[in-house]
């Protein structure tokens, strides 16, 4: 798994860093509190990037690298920001065996963008995940917290067009 | 707070009323007349339940019975296929796939009117006149809820019913009345195995990190389940998180620890929250922390999110993350047990494991035995998936048959296909064909036909799954997940993908099948962990039961359950089309259009594929059903 | 007596420690384990898997590197499974590896290579899609080509345990895993110091320092141009070991005998500027002692150490020496005094270092070491560049009759040539200081408490009726430490010597590969500053105040040590760098 860079411009507020430093703060003198830490910096920030990540190494008296190594190892911390909507499609098992991958076809003809990809105007980003549990609804997808399933391709168009208002 | 065992049976005998009256004593609940149980598993949170429970106590309120209806958030039912669930006591109406307009009529007509919904309940439970209780259905006739026990019976943010089915009195057992090795006696007498993966006994684990010298010790919970399809740790946490930190504590003593760590998936938030919700409640009930029940053991723990690895399901990985690095796994030994969470004894169980122990203190390790089979104690608890009825969580004693499972708790295969294999283990484990289909379920029955247990995923196949693109779709996941520290897992699990890939789009060549096998071996011996040890699994138990697809991919060139894109064509057959040119409408690649053959007895002339522009999505053949003029060749 | 246990390798019974590895205990079988990622003490990680072996009783094969013997087992080392685990394992690390070995640097002290050749593997018999990653050459001093790359992580070992530093490190997963910096980072924009342990890590063609060479025969080839080269100490330590000798042998007389065979205008001895160094060093510690000011004073020899000062101790550099290093103060020497009575003008001078170091190319590049108003150094060349110049030319380095530096700057002392070991810097200043501060002549010129492998070593010495404590650091894990003591308030210094690389110049990272069997059961370190500590007992100047072309110096051109034409010259500035 290759983890994607930003291409977007960093817009972090000294609100989001002060929130950090408390987050650091908070977990000053712990053992394994890297991991904690940027799940919590990814909260305030919404993703990782570079200025976030050199923050916390700095902080926390770490590498950057082996900051960057830990971020870019776990597929849930992103280098790349989230759209306004993140539409995740499940291809665990189940939802394999029951044709997620055509609604993932249908995604991504639709929004114009690949998995793993986020839209010019930053609404929608598009992933696929592991199995989220659903598996009795499958195929499912996700858009933030909604979970909409037992789905087909053609249903695609009137689930985006809802937040494309 | 609970300051001794006499408190704690106050409470005890205070609730058991109330989880009586759920297993039908009609009057166990002074209080209430009914109890109105609704799903708060993940699936059924997912599909609204929440809102619906929301809904009915406004009902209820409307109607002015609050005082004679309790309402109860609870965990999985595990029957996640039917969900939102909602199941009426004291007798055990079984209403599924409920919606939020269902609420005020189940209020009204049943807990009202007295006079259950039937058409709102599941259709197994109703027979002419007679309503079944869920207990009667086939999916939970053959089951026995062990793991599950609470899960869909008590509300999970409540320490009390928990106390309600004894809970917290086999801690209070072992603290009084045991020595940590009666503790450590009682698990090895029990036979109970690791539920997580390998099976390695329990009490075995538990005696080395006993045995290693006094000093600071860790109590690990995995609950990184990972497996695609499987999700029974998700719902025992989410269900009874108080049998995990009892059972935790427990072991906290037979080994002489004091802190614990629970590694859960960051992907499962209600799972997370409940059972954070369950920690704080139990420390600020005393049952946590210092002088637990006034005996001077103390026990705490903690909660430590995973980030999405599934190597971090392995133990050494898991540690490795915990302790704030990237999850690779280390080279054993030295086994945790000896030097684990920074390297002090730790002994790591998973949760379905820990949920099985403080049953068997209470009821005695000779009870545990007297479920399951010679060498596989107990029951387990299986995630039903794929091409089979009822999806969903079921538990049943070591030794049911596959056939069982699949044909009466499953509820079959549907669409009238023929069951064609099972997968056990997920990406670790193998498939069991179809003349397999009677072996007892145990550990060693299944490592026999080339599977594994694994945490207790099982994916149903018929006929129209292809094993070749099985073992690709399992092995597309080791690949994603393997952390790519050691070599043979790093690269030789993507050149077994390569070549899997190779022979499903048709340019596979009869060497590869011998290559396959060779790289397989290697990577099964050569790994450093577990996952790439059992990575190869899937490639080679497919290869061993279905190697004739193997060479149809190969030879023929034919994917015989027609899923390989590169190996069919779809066509359309020009005398059963009605030219309704629907098909047509669905295409994205415009590669249907119509022809000027006229087929006799049609008005219209008939649509044919242009196999050159044809993406072989498929979208085509919905629309045809009817019809059923579009098929693979 | 250490303890012993019982076991058995290949069904025969010996008797090892108790602590050793299946590794360490087959040596004493007379078998060799072949490893990849092993790297004793830095890097234990059985990630390569290519020492397994077979453990009766054992759940599979174990990996020998890191398993612990005990009593009763029984190791199978050479079974046709285990030669078939290793023959697919290597196959396996070729499909994923550029196979460029004709024309790869490390072709023929490649360990990759060397095992492959052993197990006889099919270097097609696995073919499939392979990442591609561009080759990183922005900096002075290393290249890597994480293509060649087999991701074994000796490298990150050393930069992050054995060093402290950790610029680079394992970026993404599974079979996306690659070596690099964070953010894919190019090496230049990090807070790397150049100190190049993790070329001399690497098993293969991955990484290795920017071949200087060709610029240095370009100027060899010039006829405008008057092209001197100056040896470190340490090298005539090293260098023979790309010649097949053995480690620790000094081959001082042949490698002059070469460096003029490649045409050099002037083949000098850098042991010089080292007792140049000396003086001016001591000078300057005797002053800030005096005024008890900017101490502790720490040496300024190793540009790898003064860049890891700049970035992660900034507010150290004060404390650091202004002196030049001696490559630096040899070239800024040349240009100027040198220059001027020989009549050269500096443009047409070019001056080659030969170093064991790859910190040196990025130090040639520094503000403030332009003396003559051109660099005082133009191109730094390491040990390994040094003799594959030698190797091109044809010369055949073993045949060669022992031959002498040129005059005027062939004399070193003793204490000069002990610079190349860590600790002594340290010895050199303290037998200076020592007879200046007491004012009489030294019964015993060895400082024994400075001597030796040890990463931090302590002192204190009565001097001139003071007490003065000093410390000797090599490695910059090490030098962190002891850093960040100092820095608590914990420990008080007057005087440190630090090195970056451990052992100092002798284990440099331009010095020449030695593949991890021989990493892991020699002791390189020792070994060879063995050669410098018997060449400056034999020598009969032995302090660098009794250097004759050291006095010769001062007479004609610097006046006295510290002053304002030595400070112009032989002194430099640095930078507060920061992460």
């Amino acid at each position: 798994m290759k983890k994607k860079l930003t291409t977007v411009a960093f817009n972090g507020t000294e609100e989001q860093f002060k929130a950090l430093d408390a987050l650091i703060a908070e977990h000053k003198g712990q053992a394994g509190a890297l991991m904690p830490v940027l799940q919590g910096a990814q909260g305030i920030f919404g993703y990782l990037p570079i200025e976030v990540q050199k923050h916390i190494a700095l902080s926390m008296d770490v590498p950057l690298s082996e900051v960057y190594g830990v971020a870019s190892f776990y597929s849930q911390f992103i280098l790349n920001p989230k759209g306004d909507y993140a539409v995740a499609v499940c291809l665990g098992t189940a939802c394999y065996v029951k044709g997620a991958g055509l609604l993932m076809d249908k995604l991504e003809s639709i929004l114009g963008i690949k998995n793993g990809e986020i839209t010019a105007d930053r609404k929608f980003s598009l992933d696929a995940t592991r199995c989220i549990g659903a598996c009795g609804l499958a195929p499912v997808l996700t858009v933030n917290e909604e979970v909409y399933g037992r789905l087909t391709p053609d249903m695609i168009q009137g689930i985006i067009d809802k937040y494309n208002k | 707070m609970i300051n001794n065992v006499n408190d704690l049976i106050k409470i005890r005998d205070e609730y058991a009323g109330k989880i009586a009256f759920r297993q039908g004593q009609a009057n166990a609940d002074g209080n209430f007349k009914k109890h109105v149980l609704i799903c708060g598993g993940t699936g059924c949170t997912s599909s609204k339940s929440v809102q619906i429970k929301e809904k009915m106590e406004e009902a209820i309120k409307a109607a002015g019975i609050e005082n004679e209806v309790q309402v109860v958030l609870t965990g999985c039912f595990g029957l996640c296929a039917l969900g939102p669930i909602v199941i009426v006591y004291p007798e055990g109406t079984f209403y599924s796939r409920i919606e939020i307009k269902d609420a005020e009529t189940i209020v009204n007509e049943h807990l009202v009117g007295g006079n259950p919904v039937k058409s709102l309940l599941y259709f197994e439970t109703v027979k002419g006149d007679e309503i079944l209780s869920l207990n009667e259905t086939a999916f939970y006739k053959k089951q026995k809820r062990v793991a599950l026990r609470n899960c869909g019976v008590i509300d999970p943010h409540c320490i009390n019913e928990y106390i309600g089915t004894n809970g917290y009195l086999a801690l209070a057992k072992v603290v009084t009345e045991m020595s940590s090795q009666d503790v450590i006696d009682t698990l090895l007498a029990s036979g109970l195995r690791g539920r997580g993966g390998g099976g390695f006994p329990t009490g075995r684990k538990w005696a080395f990190a006993a045995a290693q010298p006094k000093g600071q010790k860790y109590v690990v919970c995995n609950g990184d389940e990972g497996d695609p399809g499987a999700f029974m740790d998700r719902s025992i946490l989410e269900g009874d998180p108080h049998a995990l930190i009892e059972a935790m504590a427990i072991a906290g003593y037979a080994i002489g620890a004091n802190e614990g760590y629970v590694y859960v998936r960051a992907e499962y938030p209600i799972a997370v929250n409940r059972l954070q919700a369950a920690i704080n409640e139990a420390r600020s009930q005393g049952l946590l922390g210092k002088n637990i029940l006034g005996t001077g053991f103390d026990f705490d723990m903690f909660i430590r999110l995973g980030a999405g690895a599934f190597v971090c399901g392995e133990e050494t990985a898991l540690l490795t993350s915990i302790e704030g690095n990237r999850g690779e796994p280390r080279p054993r030994p030295p086994f945790p047990a000896v030097k684990g969470l920074w390297g002090k004894p730790t002994i790591i169980n998973n949760v379905e494991t820990y949920a099985n122990i403080p049953q068997i203190i209470l009821k005695g390790a000779d009870w545990f035995t007297s479920m399951g089979t010679e060498k596989s104690k107990g029951t387990k608890v299986f995630a039903l998936g794929g091409k089979i009825t009822n999806t969903g969580l079921v538990e049943i004693p070591m030794g049911t048959t596959l056939r069982e499972v699949v044909e009466e708790i499953g509820g079959g295969i549907p669409n009238g296909k023929k069951f064609k294999a099972a997968q056990t283990g997920g990406p670790s484990g193998g498939c069991i064909p179809a003349s397999k289909f009677d072996v007892a379920i145990d550990y060693d029955n299944l490592i026999a036909e080339g599977s594994m247990m694994g945490s207790g995923g099982l994916i149903v196949m018929d006929e129209d799954t292809c094993m070749v693109d099985l073992a690709k779709f399992f092995l597309e996941f080791t690949v994603d997940e393997s952390c790519g520290k050691c070599a043979p897992c790093r690269i030789g699990t993507v050149r077994l993908l390569e070549i899997l890939n190779k022979i499903t789009e048709g340019n596979g060549e009869m060497e590869d099948l011998d290559k396959l096998e060779e790289l397989a071996n290697y990577i099964k011996s050569a790994s450093l962990c577990g996952l790439g040890q059992t990575a190869p699994n899937p490639v080679l138990s497919t290869l061993a039961n279905f190697r004739d697809e193997y060479i149809a991919h190969i030879v023929d060139k034919k994917c015989p359950a027609g899923v390989c894109k590169n190996l069919f064509t779809y066509k359309i057959d020009l005398d059963k089309c009605i030219g309704c040119g629907l098909c047509a409408k669905q295409c994205p690649a415009d590669a249907i259009s119509r022809t000027d053959y006229i087929a006799a007895g049609h008005k219209l002339a008939s649509m044919s594929i242009d196999a050159s522009k044809c993406v072989k999505c498929g979208a085509c053949l919905p629309t045809c059903k009817r019809v059923n003029a579009i098929y693979k060749g | 007596m250490e303890n012993m246990v019982n076991i058995k390798i290949n069904n025969k019974e010996y008797s090892v420690p108790a602590n050793s590895t299946v590794l360490e205990a087959a040596r004493y079988a007379g078998v060799e384990i072949p490893t990849l990622c092993y790297l004793k003490d830095i890097n234990e990680i059985g990630a390569c898997r290519l020492c397994l072996v077979e453990v009766k009783g054992a759940r599979g094969l174990a990996a020998a590197c890191v398993y612990p013997v005990n009593e009763g087992m029984e190791v199978l080392t050479n079974t046709p499974k285990i030669r078939q685990t290793r023959k697919t394992n290597l196959e396996l690390v070729l499909s994923a590896h550029k196979k460029k070995c004709l024309t790869c640097i490390r072709s023929t002290s490649c360990e990759l290579q060397k095992l492959c050749l052993e197990y006889g593997v099919d270097e097609d018999h696995f073919v499939g899609n392979n990442n591609e990653y561009p080759i990183d050459a922005t900096t002075p001093y290393i290249v890597r080509d994480n293509e060649k790359c087999i991701l074994c992580r000796r490298c990150v070992a050393a930069c992050k345990n054995m060093q402290g530093i950790g610029v680079i490190g394992a970026n993404d997963r599974g079979f996306d895993t690659h070596i690099a910096s964070a953010f894919e980072e190019t090496l230049d924009k990090t807070s790397c110091i150049g100190c190049g342990q993790c070329i001399v890590a690497c098993p293969v063609g991955a990484l290795y320092e920017k071949d200087d060479t060709q610029k240095v025969l370009d100027a060899i080839a010039d006829p405008t141009k008057h092209v001197a080269i100056c040896a470190a100490p340490s090298i005539r330590a090293t260098i023979g070991e790309c010649f097949d000798y053995a480690p620790g042998t000094d081959t001082e007389g042949k490698m002059v005998a070469a460096m003029k065979a490649l045409g050099f205008d002037g083949v000098y001895d850098m042991n010089l500027t080292a007792d140049l160094t000396i003086m001016e060093e001591a000078t300057e510690f005797l002053g800030r002692f005096k005024e008890g000011k900017n101490l502790p004073l720490i040496t300024s020899c190793s540009p790898g150490w003064i860049k890891y000062c700049e970035h992660y101790f900034p507010e150290f550099t004060d404390n650091l020496s202004s002196c030049k290093s001696p490559q630096q103060m040899f070239g800024a020497m040349y240009k100027t005094y040198y220059a001027a009575k020989m009549g050269l003008d500096p443009k047409d001078i070019f001056f080659v270092s030969a170093i064991p170091c790859t910190a040196k190319k990025f130090e040639v590049q520094r503000d403030y070491q332009n003396a003559a108003g051109v660099p005082d150094v133009d191109v730094a060349i390491t040990t390994r560049e040094l003799a594959r110049m030698i190797k091109q030319a044809g010369i055949n380095f073993r045949d060669l009759e022992d031959e002498k530096f040129d005059d005027p700057f062939h004399i070193g002392s003793g204490a000069g040539a002990i610079f190349g070991a860590t600790g002594g810097v340290m010895e050199a200043a303290l037998r200076t200081a020592a007879e200046v501060l007491e004012g009489k002549k030294l019964e015993k010129l060895e400082f024994e408490d400075v001597r030796g492998t040890a990463g931090i070593k302590r002192a204190a010495y009565k001097l001139g009726g003071a007490e003065i404590k000093v410390a000797v650091v090599s490695g910059t894990a090490n030098a962190k430490k002891l850093l960040n003591a100092i820095k608590a308030g914990k420990e008080k210094v007057d005087f440190i010597e630090i090195m970056a690389c451990p052992g100092g110049c002798v284990n440099g990272g331009g010095q020449p590969t030695q593949p991890a069997v021989v990493r892991n059961n020699v002791d390189l370190k020792a070994l060879r500053a063995s050669v410098l500590y018997t060449a400056d007992k034999n020598l009969d100047v032995r302090k660098s105040h009794e250097n004759s072309a050291v006095k010769k110096l001062y007479d004609e051109y610097f006046g006295e040590p510290g002053s304002h034409k030595a400070h112009e010259i032989l002194h430099t500035k640095y930078v507060k760098r920061g992460l």
